[in-house]
């Protein structure tokens, strides 16, 4: 009876929109997106819109993204941190620290040899986690609100990483380290290709699993036509972003000396793209595996009860005061990973690195639909946000906007976006 | 008919707890036998909630002891009590509003794939069962909790109650928000688990509804026990007695 049901309580004809089942939400944000985009790309005569300016404008994103998707956990959990980009300065100085000073001086590994990256990288992430643990400890055991903790923490944070270093510039990074910089680290052509059809490929059979899976227990499935959209766009999406950063070409001059340092010569005519940046598959396994962490796992349903709930959560055994613990860790982690991509993009450390980035940060999970009361925000949607933030900043500097303009321009918009949402789940009846 | 025989299933001896000076519950102690229903009754505020919920483990008590099964049990938080096979359906209901009725079912105790991921599909398909027979016209499983009426909440919370095996039921008041075909059902349901020898402490204000579905009732007034009696032992004009006047019938006080 209740397979009979399934298929008959459907309304017999459903709009175009119904069918694909599309999140609405995100297809605003996407379409606010490429109006911007291509307004940017009239204003600049057409300057916007290269594969140069995408690329850069994808590995300018790469830093504020990781943190904003650890944000939505800790916005969704109704708490804040306002010390990521602080804990990101002292993560990036105990990496630099680590690489220039302690490995090469106190332990003896030479310059460029192969484990300092990876010791350094390790003794960033032991860093993040240990400080975002222990301001969860705060917020969550002590109960102390995350707003004071970490304002607190902005302020402690930001000098402890400059009396680490004594405020000095630390650099150059070891070369290995800078790889995840951006620019100074890709996949070249043929290996992207490579990546984005795995990940084509990967896309597809999950959509195709998915929807099999909802068939064996008989629940409602989109049409087969619907799916076969959906698969098409997704495809057509990663692809093509392969094919833009495949685009960018290096400049003959990089490659001469490239092919120089091999003992051969440029054959006349060569050419060679970029491809995706490590920095940037760095972010798309964050995002995937974050996305996993917020919809597949218990930890992530917790996360998302205690914000819908805190008092259901903790009824139904949840033990909320070590969830939160483990919410602020995970930012933690994710501010030192932030801090490898920014030192690494800078080749050293500055005494000024993430500065303003919680703001930014903030922003970007509140842009992208995180709900500031609690328990309701997506990841691709922060990671949406940041990509808005990052291209309101460059294409205003393109354009000729003044500074103090940009910053008004992108507060104003901060507001209007919120405004926005809650428009939209007034009209959605959403809380 | 239980009662009165073997080992009870729950013995709450001399619970006290208050809050800032206030004494929410004052030295109360009921029991509970399995296959018995036991309700508790009494004014707002008589303290009805604030007891059953130092049995499930939502508040911890000042003073007093809990056996199961005779034997002491150490409930300090809710994880406690499921540990004990104790249910709780709350007055508030307890539900994750931004969740949908399956994520809030298995809220604390998701199915999971053997990868440890949860299992989504598993955990719709068993919601879809229960609550075909708890509230056949329930259709809302994907919408989120918050989207529900007040009666389709309360069978999910019912649902989440009753699903997992448990041998003692707590329901605050778990037909307050349910029309008169779903309150049957409820009725029906807690014949039927009675029967497989849950015991159950049932709390609710309707007077018939207690002296139709329980076997014992316990009266309460400004956080004290003012009397247990069996239901067919009284008429309901004797249990609204105890209830308004805080005291036990004449006839009955021997
Ligand atoms: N968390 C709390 N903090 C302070 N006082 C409380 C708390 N919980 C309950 N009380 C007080 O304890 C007393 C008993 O409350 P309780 O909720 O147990 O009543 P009840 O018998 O369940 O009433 P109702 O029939 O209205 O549900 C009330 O005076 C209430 O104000
Ligand atoms: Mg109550």
């Amino acid at each position: 009876m209740q397979h009979a049901r399934t298929r008959s309580d459907a309304p017999a004809r459903k709009s175009i929109f119904d069918s694909l089942e599309l999140d609405t939400r995100l297809l605003g944000m996407i379409g606010a997106f490429v109006v911007l985009c291509l307004v940017f790309n009239l204003v600049t005569d057409g300057r916007f819109l290269t594969p140069r300016n995408i690329f850069n404008l994808t590995i300018q994103t790469v830093s504020v993204a990781i943190m904003a998707t650890g944000m939505v956990f800790v916005i969704v959990t109704r708490n804040i941190d306002l010390s990521v980009g602080a804990l990101l300065a002292t993560c990036s100085a105990v990496m630099a620290m680590v690489q220039t000073v302690v490995l090469p001086g106190w332990l003896g590994l030479g310059l460029g040899h192969w484990a300092i990256a990876p010791l350094a990288i390790a003794a960033g992430l032991a860093t993040g986690a240990v400080i975002g643990g222990f301001q969860g400890w705060l917020v969550g055991f002590l109960g102390i609100p995350a707003f004071i903790v970490t304002l607190g923490g902005l302020l402690v944070w930001r000098n402890v990483a400059w009396y680490l270093t004594n405020g000095q510039t630390i650099g150059p990074l070891d070369p290995t380290y800078q790889l995840l910089g951006g620019i100074n680290g890709t996949l070249g052509e043929s290996l992207s290709w490579g990546f984005g059809l795995a990940a084509t490929v990967f896309a597809l059979v999950y959509m195709a699993t998915s929807r099999r899976n909802r068939r064996a227990h008989d629940f409602p499935v989109k049409p087969r036509w619907a799916e076969a959209v959906l698969g098409l766009v997704v495809a057509g999406a990663i692809l093509g972003f392969v094919a833009v950063l495949n685009a960018y070409e290096v400049p003959a001059r990089k490659l001469a000396r490239i092919f120089e340092a091999r003992g051969a010569v440029l054959p006349e005519g060569f050419t060679a793209g970029y491809g995706l940046p490590f920095s940037v598959i760095l972010l798309i396994l964050i995002a995937a595996g974050m996305t996993v962490i917020a919809r597949r796992t218990r930890f992530g349903r917790y996360v998302f009860a205690t914000g819908g709930n805190p008092d259901a959560a903790a009824l139904s055994g949840i033990n909320t005061r070590w969830l939160t613990v483990k919410v602020f860790a995970l930012m933690g982690v994710l501010c030192a990973l932030s801090a490898v991509v920014a030192s690494a993009r800078l080749t050293f450390h500055s005494n000024d690195i993430g500065t303003l980035d919680e703001l930014r940060v903030i922003a970007a999970a509140v842009i992208g639909g995180t709900a500031l009361a609690g328990g309701s925000g997506t990841i691709y949607g922060a990671i949406l946000g940041a990509l808005i933030m990052q291209s309101l900043q460059s294409g205003m500097a393109m354009v000729g906007v003044d500074a103090p303009f940009q910053n008004i321009v992108v507060g104003a918009v901060l507001v209007l976006a919120v405004l926005v949402d809650i428009l939209y789940r007034k009209r959605t009846g959403e809380r | 008919m239980a009662g009165g025989r073997g080992t009870p299933l729950v013995e709450m001896k001399d619970i006290s707890i208050s809050f800032g000076g206030i004494k929410a519950v004052d030295h109360v102690s009921v029991d509970l036998y399995p296959g018995e229903v036991v309700g508790l009754l009494g004014h707002n505020g008589a303290g009805k909630s604030t007891l059953i919920k130092c049995l499930s483990g939502a508040y911890q008590r000042d003073a007093g002891e809990i056996l199961i099964d005779g034997r002491p049990a150490a409930i300090s938080n809710p994880r406690d009590a499921r540990r004990y096979n104790i249910e709780t359906i709350y007055q508030t209901l307890a539900l994750a509003d931004n969740l949908d009725a399956a994520s809030n079912l298995f809220l604390g105790r998701e199915l999971t794939t053997p990868l440890g991921l949860m299992d989504e599909a598993a955990m719709e398909a068993e919601t879809r069962r229960i609550m075909a027979r708890l509230n056949p016209n329930f259709r809302k499983f994907a919408a989120p909790v918050s989207a529900l009426s007040g009666g389709q909440r309360q069978s999910v919370a019912i649902a989440r109650a009753v699903y997992f095996n448990a041998r003692i039921l707590i329901m605050d008041e778990p037909t307050a928000a349910l029309g008169p075909q779903e309150t049957q059902m409820v009725a029906e349901l807690i014949g039927e688990l009675k029967r497989q020898g849950l015991g159950i402490f049932l709390i609710d204000h309707d007077v018939h509804q207690v002296k139709a579905l329980c076997d014992r009732a316990a009266v309460m007034k400004n956080g004290r026990l003012v009397g247990i009696v069996r239901v067919e032992e009284v008429t309901t004009d004797d249990i609204l007695a105890m209830i308004i006047a805080g005291k036990k019938p004449a006839h009955l006080a021997a």
